[in-house]
């Protein structure tokens, strides 16, 4: 049960003179269960990317194999994909449009044929999972705060239990407690149900904390894939490409530059902790 | 998905008919439509598609960009080519079943299309050489005497350029619902009519809010920058004639003349 990417290319406008090669060669392997962070600066070929995982774009050349079968052989049934690779956009509240939450939540079940009960009884437990309370169920979409509406749409998503939940930059223009909240309740998903989680973000801080393992855009192609202890000792390169390590990584590196006996490789603070106290002793 | 719509888009290169001032574009584009219509003989079409292709080997846009125009109208084409054909009394030429193809209904059929396709070819060169910006600025030029009458001629220029600013935004966003939607498993291909109407449900509401949202937007970042209208307005790059536009309008001048001319000796 896994997502293959073989050597996939991908570019927007072939036929005019602003071809963009979007996608170069990507070749990646995604496992169940998963945490997978996908970064990169603005530009890189990240949504290209995701939109490939649940056959949104077709590749120009390369194949995708979805449990081992081609998902662009003709009569390979992509509604069925896209439940199980459930891909929230990026603002995923701008594609709401039910007249109240639950109804829009139902929107996803209930394409996937399912009954009316089965249909309600998802909805329910996905606006239970992203943490909306039930006063809020029967309220227009439009009326709630931004970061109850994005929480909306993802439930909205995951209504249709995905096993390959991808978010594409779910915390863009929320406030810091917004982003803290949505990726708890990601974190929190994950723990509860195991499935497999791409979050793509430009922005390491956000996902060091979470991840097992990183997977690094940069024009188009895959910079580093490993994990977020070995892509972080790539700093220097990182801030090449316009991305930059979490802080933690620069005061490790400044203070075993110093001659402080630290693993430089901590990626989170609880880590760096550890390991200054380990080196004071 | 969406991005096979040519009408009204720019094609960016470097070109004579590109530098080339607005006004002498409007005015080409629009005497150009006329010569159509003036003309009536096979000689006078000859000149205008050698007058036309002259143009598109100087804009350097490839000559499939203008065909990609035409895919909008082939229906239209079709239903004039047909209906002149067929409808047209005179002297009949081929009789099959109840229907008659006329000599001059064919005449008048294949002179449609050739004044159809060249009509839509020479608009859509000048709207892929102009930016939809310096189309309206000129559009606002050309008609700047109509303000002693009492025309809004600035206001009407401002709802053009963003209408026109405002046409690959909603197409992107369609395009973005639409994906959005499709990855929550909406369907809007197969079903019949009824069932394809509804299924627009879930990617109109989401791109009509967002449309008043930009609008509301765009609305409040021209007042915060004391927008008020066309009066007393100078512009940050006003539009002047040069040489080239002069050789231009002469160039328009002695194909038109010559059009007229033949019309009226041949």
């Amino acid at each position: 049960m896994s997502l293959i990417l073989d050597h996939v290319n991908y570019s927007y406008g072939d036929d005019t003179a602003l071809a963009v090669h979007a996608l170069k060669d990507v070749s990646l392997v995604i496992p169940d269960g998963q945490f997978i962070g996908l970064i990169g600066h603005t530009g890189s070929g990240k949504s290209t990317l995701v939109q490939h995982l649940n056959g949104l774009l077709k590749p120009t050349s390369g194949a995708i194999y979805y449990n081992g079968e081609d998902i662009h052989e003709k009569d390979y049934d992509k509604k069925k994909l896209r439940s199980k690779v459930g891909l929230v956009f990026q603002y995923p509240e701008h594609q709401l449009f039910e007249i109240d939450v639950f109804k829009d939540v139902c929107f996803g079940p209930k394409n996937l044929g399912l009954s009316q009960k089965e249909t309600e009884l998802r909805a329910y437990a996905a606006l239970k999972q992203v943490g909306i309370e039930d006063d809020y169920f029967y309220q227009s979409p439009f009326d709630l705060s931004g970061g109850q509406k994005r929480r909306v749409a993802i439930a909205g998503v995951l209504a249709m239990k995905p096993e390959i939940l991808v978010l594409d930059e779910p915390t863009a223009g929320l406030d810091p407690k917004g982003r803290d909240e949505i990726l708890d309740q990601i974190a929190k998903l994950r723990e509860e149900t195991g499935i497999t989680v791409i979050l793509v973000s430009h922005s390491m801080e956000d996902v060091a904390r979470y991840v097992d393992r990183i997977i690094v855009m940069n024009r188009g192609s895959v910079l580093y894939d490993d994990e977020p202890r070995e892509v972080f000792q790539h700093y220097r390169e990182l801030e090449q490409v316009g991305l930059a390590a979490p802080q933690v990584t620069y005061i490790m590196q400044a203070l075993a530059k110093k001659g402080m006996k630290v693993d430089t490789a901590a990626t989170t603070i609880g880590e760096a902790v550890g390991e200054i106290l380990k080196a004071l002793k | 998905m969406l991005r096979d719509i040519t009408l009204g888009q720019y094609y960016q290169t470097d070109s004579v008919i590109h530098k080339l001032d607005p006004r002498v574009k409007l005015v080409a584009t629009i005497a150009f439509i006329i010569s159509l219509f003036v003309v009536d003989s096979w000689i006078g079409y000859a000149v205008a598609a050698v007058f036309l292709a002259i143009m598109i080997k100087l804009s350097k846009v490839p000559f499939r960009f203008m065909v990609k125009g035409m895919k909008a109208i082939v229906m239209i084409l079709m239903i004039t080519v047909v209906f002149n054909l067929f409808l047209t009394p005179g002297e009949p030429l081929v009789t099959f079943w109840k229907l008659t193809i006329t000599k001059e209904g064919a005449r008048i059929a294949v002179m449609m299309a050739v004044r159809l396709s060249f009509l839509i070819v020479g608009s859509s060169l000048m709207t892929l050489t102009t930016t939809p910006n310096s189309l309206t600025d000129g559009m606002e030029k050309l008609m700047g005497p109509l303000k002693y009458v009492k025309v809004p001629v600035h206001e009407v220029a401002m709802m053009m350029s963003i209408a026109l600013r405002f046409i690959p935004i909603l197409l992107e966003e369609t395009d973005k619902i639409m994906k959005a939607q499709i990855a929550r498993g909406a369907d809007f291909e197969s079903g019949n009519l009824i069932k394809k109407a509804k299924a627009m449900v879930p990617l109109l509401v989401p791109l009509f809010i967002s449309a008043f949202r930009r609008a509301n937007d765009l609305a409040m970042a021209m007042e915060a920058r004391c927008y008020r209208g066309g009066e007393h307005r100078t512009k940050m790059k006003p539009l002047q004639y040069h040489a080239a536009d002069r050789v231009a309008y002469l160039v328009l001048f002695l194909y038109f003349s010559g059009c007229v001319a033949m019309r009226v000796w041949l």
